[in-house]
């Protein structure tokens, strides 16, 4: 539905001061940058995750006494969808080289680089191949490909500042390093990034970025790169098999002590299914459907964290999970788009945020963190938010100054996604502004894991937004599609080589899962939670009191 | 069970008007301000498949529906329709497509090479079903049209806001899967027939010859910053945050021209 009255009104305040802004921009003036202490200040007031009620400690496993967010302790302190005893290891369902645990950008890219080794490839996958955040990750892809005003090592410094400097530095320098011949990859695979008619590429700022480095493909990025990898697993599936809607659940370990496949949930027949496997690599990705803390989140229908639960529970560590992404910039209104994001590229390019009076109150290309707490901080302490008829407040985004600046139809031109999804709404974003609010976008945190892929279990790998460490307290925008593709392709390629070389056979056993269901019994958490959750349940208090039956345990309501 | 996500459960506060709809033809009650996907959620079923990114671009809730009275056939993403009164709707969470399996090593980026991968292109009757079918406004006969001149480019063009949710195939006379033809299409251009971008090249091979090792090896050895004990490694912090602070920035409005004053950890003859 279009603005109403009420926002339309206010809207003539953003563009009376809007010609002043825009002059501002082209005399290369900018709206004073935090320096490290502002930012700190405002983080350690306004930032979501320092609310220590929205956060406990975890009672059982390695991380024991680490505090993190309710929603995912809920999912650790909880029992396995199956129970081990019952759960025939002995003729699994499927055997093959290597396992992937995930159908995204991660999981697909490591799935290529699987396959070039030699190794024949499961993906299982919850929903549809393809289904991820990566295919809604829009704005680009951070690279250091321009050798005359950029390297690894200010891609480096620039992700270490992000990060707070408390990323692990091999994981940035391993990342840092690989990102251009990602970008050489996905050329060679017929990726189509935006470029310039003489081949050069076109990038742009980020918010924490030193130079112009992020690489995009219009502003379906991510899609673009989702089903070029797609397609080319597609071209391989002598090798390369997909198992839809088949989520795994468990983790299988053999008696020696390496992973050694998973038992996946069909959800359509909810058949458990064995897959015994040489190695296996957890691509599972992120957990903003958990809704932490009851914000709303960008992210995909199937991001509830699986990946995490089922490696806990098989002892490996987590880490940075203190810290969740805010993406300063989702719908706020209206309330059918609520949660979707706004592409940080509209910031990179020059549009500013304003308050209720047309004001700017902070510089827009902050680092996301620091972004997201000045809004909350403008809207809930300020008092200068944009009040919504959904009875929200929300900032402004204001689009249509691009359009002043770079000419009539560009908002059109670069970002079509987004004009196509506010036209059905009956708003023209080249004229007037979008409201917005931070809402939850990516898991910071994840699993220990090393820059070779490895983790302390042998045979166990893992890629993408499920590890820890390589963002440290924060990620910035364009590296997560990078890391994806970087440890997509390392854990791939490395747990490929595993499954052909070094792999210790042994028998199958889910006793960790028995070990874990006791160590929860002995720590007196009483509850009848099991996890992974597979999916959200948004369905509504007054069907759910008529469902009698779907509380039973194994169906997924 | 897990307890879940309420966020998104929450009917809207204000009493709001309810209209009737018809989920495969069953009669349900729904907010009238509601996307398809979350009445369906309302009216509670709960997704298995159907639901994808919940945000335009995954293609996984295509949606046909007709009005009574009406004998057009519309569409919808489920994820961004809103309801109608009266409308019938189903959703199409999988149709059947043909998708050639070729050779990537091997496409030199010719018309022919679609062509002899799908040679139902030349069934085409230009009926134009599958433009007036996508939701996403593409225009399908045109990029087959032009893949059939030869066109490639044309057609990676027309086709590139392509979500894949394979609504055209479902009206498609000559059986066409021309989503999968598309996506063939796009990559012959974007790696066989695009301008190559050289300065990739280049820094690849100055990274891989060793040529940043030594700047990242300094930049490493200071280590990172425990958050539990930040004062643990204070005096390396101290420097990395003086290297962070100290490092230029570009301006926005620069052009692809602009070079750093700082040379250090560059790369000479990079374009």
């Amino acid at each position: 539905m279009p603005y109403p009255d009420s926002l339309k009104e206010l809207i003539k305040k953003v563009e009376a001061t809007r010609p002043a802004r825009v002059e501002k921009k082209k005399a290369g003036g900018e709206f004073p940058a935090l320096n490290l202490d502002e930012r700190k200040g405002v983080l350690e007031q306004f930032h979501p995750d320092v609310k220590e009620e929205g956060r406990r400690e975890i009672k059982i496993g390695p991380n024991k006494g680490y505090r993190i967010c309710h929603e995912m302790v809920d999912l650790v302190e909880a029992r396995s969808r199956v129970n081990p005893d019952k759960v025939d290891l002995s003729k699994p369902d499927y055997t093959t080289d290597v396992l992937i645990i995930g159908g995204g950008g991660a999981g697909t890219s490591a799935a290529l680089l699987a396959q070039e080794q030699g190794a024949k490839v499961i993906i299982a996958t919850k929903l549809r191949h393809g289904d991820a955040n990566t295919m809604m990750a829009e704005g680009g892809i951070q690279a250091a490909t321009k050798g005359w005003k950029d390297s690894p090592y200010y891609h480096y410094l620039d992700i270490m500042g992000g990060g707070h400097f408390t990323n692990v530095p091999e994981l940035v320098s391993t990342l840092s390093k690989e990102a251009p011949d990602v970008i050489r990859w996905l050329l060679s695979l017929g990726c189509n990034f935006s470029k310039f008619e003489d081949g050069t590429l076109k990038t742009m700022h980020g918010g924490g970025t030193s130079r112009k480095r992020m690489h995009f493909a219009a502003d379906i990025t991510g899609a673009e790169m989702m089903r070029t990898v797609r397609d080319e697993a597609r071209n391989r599936i002598d090798d390369i098999s997909v198992i839809e809607f088949s989520p795994a659940v468990e983790l299988i370990m053999n008696d020696k002590g390496a992973c050694a496949g998973a038992v996946l949930y069909n959800m359509e027949t909810a058949e458990y299914l064995v897959i015994k496997a040489k190695s296996v690599v957890m691509a599972t990705g992120g957990s903003g459907r958990l809704h932490v803390q009851n914000f709303m989140t960008t992210n995909h229908y199937g991001a509830t964290a699986d990946g995490i639960v089922m490696a806990y529970r098989a002892g490996v560590p987590l880490c940075f999970l203190h810290t969740i992404q805010y993406h300063p910039t989702g719908v706020i209104f209206p309330e059918q788009a609520e949660g979707i994001l706004i592409t940080e590229k509209f910031r990179g390019a020059g549009a500013n945020l304003v308050n209720v009076d047309g004001n700017q109150f902070v510089f827009e290309r902050e680092p996301r963190d620091v972004e997201a707490a000045c809004i909350i901080r403008e809207c809930v302490n300020v008092n200068k938010g944009v009040p919504t008829p959904t009875g929200k407040f929300g900032i402004w985004l204001d689009s249509p100054m691009l359009d002043v600046m770079f000419g009539e139809g560009y908002v059109k031109k670069e970002f079509p996604g987004k004009h196509i999804l506010f036209s059905r709404f009956g708003i023209d974003i080249g004229v007037e502004p979008m409201l917005i609010y931070p809402t939850l976008h990516y898991q910071n945190g994840g699993l220990e894991f090393k820059d070779d892929g490895s983790t302390k279990i042998p045979g166990f790998y893992v890629a993408g937004e499920v590890g820890g460490g390589i963002h440290g307290e924060n990620r910035l925008m364009g590296n997560s599609l990078l890391d994806i593709m970087v440890y997509g392709r390392i854990s791939g390629k490395n747990a490929a080589q595993y499954a052909m070389n070094g792999v210790v056979d042994g028998e199958l056993t889910l006793d960790h899962v028995r070990k874990y269901h006791q160590e929860i019994d002995e720590s007196g958490i009483e509850t009848d939670r099991i996890s992974p959750m597979l999916l959200p349940d948004y369905t509504l208090e007054h069907v759910k009191a008529k469902q009698y039956s779907a509380e039973y345990e194994g169906t997924l309501r | 069970m897990c307890d879940t996500a309420t966020i998104e459960k929450k009917v809207p506060e204000v009493a709001e008007e309810l209209v009737p709809i018809y989920i495969m033809g069953k009669k349900y009650e729904v907010p009238a301000s509601l996307t398809i996907m979350k009445a369906m959620e309302y009216a509670g079923y709960q997704y298995i498949r159907g639901a994808g990114c919940r945000g335009g671009i995954c293609g996984a809730c295509a949606t046909v529906y007709r009005k009574p009275g009406d004998y057009h056939i519309r569409v919808g993403l489920a994820c961004q329709t809103v309801v109608e009164a009266d409308m019938y709707l189903t959703q199409i969470p999988f149709f059947p497509a043909n998708r050639a399996v070729y050779k990537w090593e091997d496409v030199r980026g010719e018309a022919e090479e679609v062509f002899a991968a799908y040679p139902e292109l030349f069934r085409c009757l230009a009926c134009n079903a599958c433009t007036k079918v996508c939701p996403m406004d593409i225009p399908v006969m045109d990029y087959v049209a032009a893949i059939k001149q030869g066109n490639l480019e044309k057609a990676a063009e027309l086709s590139f806001d392509c979500i894949q949710c394979g609504l055209c195939a479902t009206r498609c006379m000559a059986e066409m899967a021309q989503y999968h033809i598309a996506q063939m299409v796009r990559r012959l251009v974007g790696a066989k027939i695009a301008v190559p971008s050289p300065h990739v090249d280049k820094q690849v091979a100055a990274i891989k010859s060793g040529h940043y090792d030594e700047a990242l090896k300094e930049v490493m050895a200071l280590g990172t910053m425990d958050p539990f004990n930040q004062d643990a490694n204070k005096e390396n912090i101290d420097k990395l945050k003086e290297l962070y602070n100290k490092r230029q920035g570009e301006s926005h409005a620069t052009d692809e021209s602009w070079e750093p004053d700082d040379k250090y950890a560059l790369l000479e003859d990079a374009r």
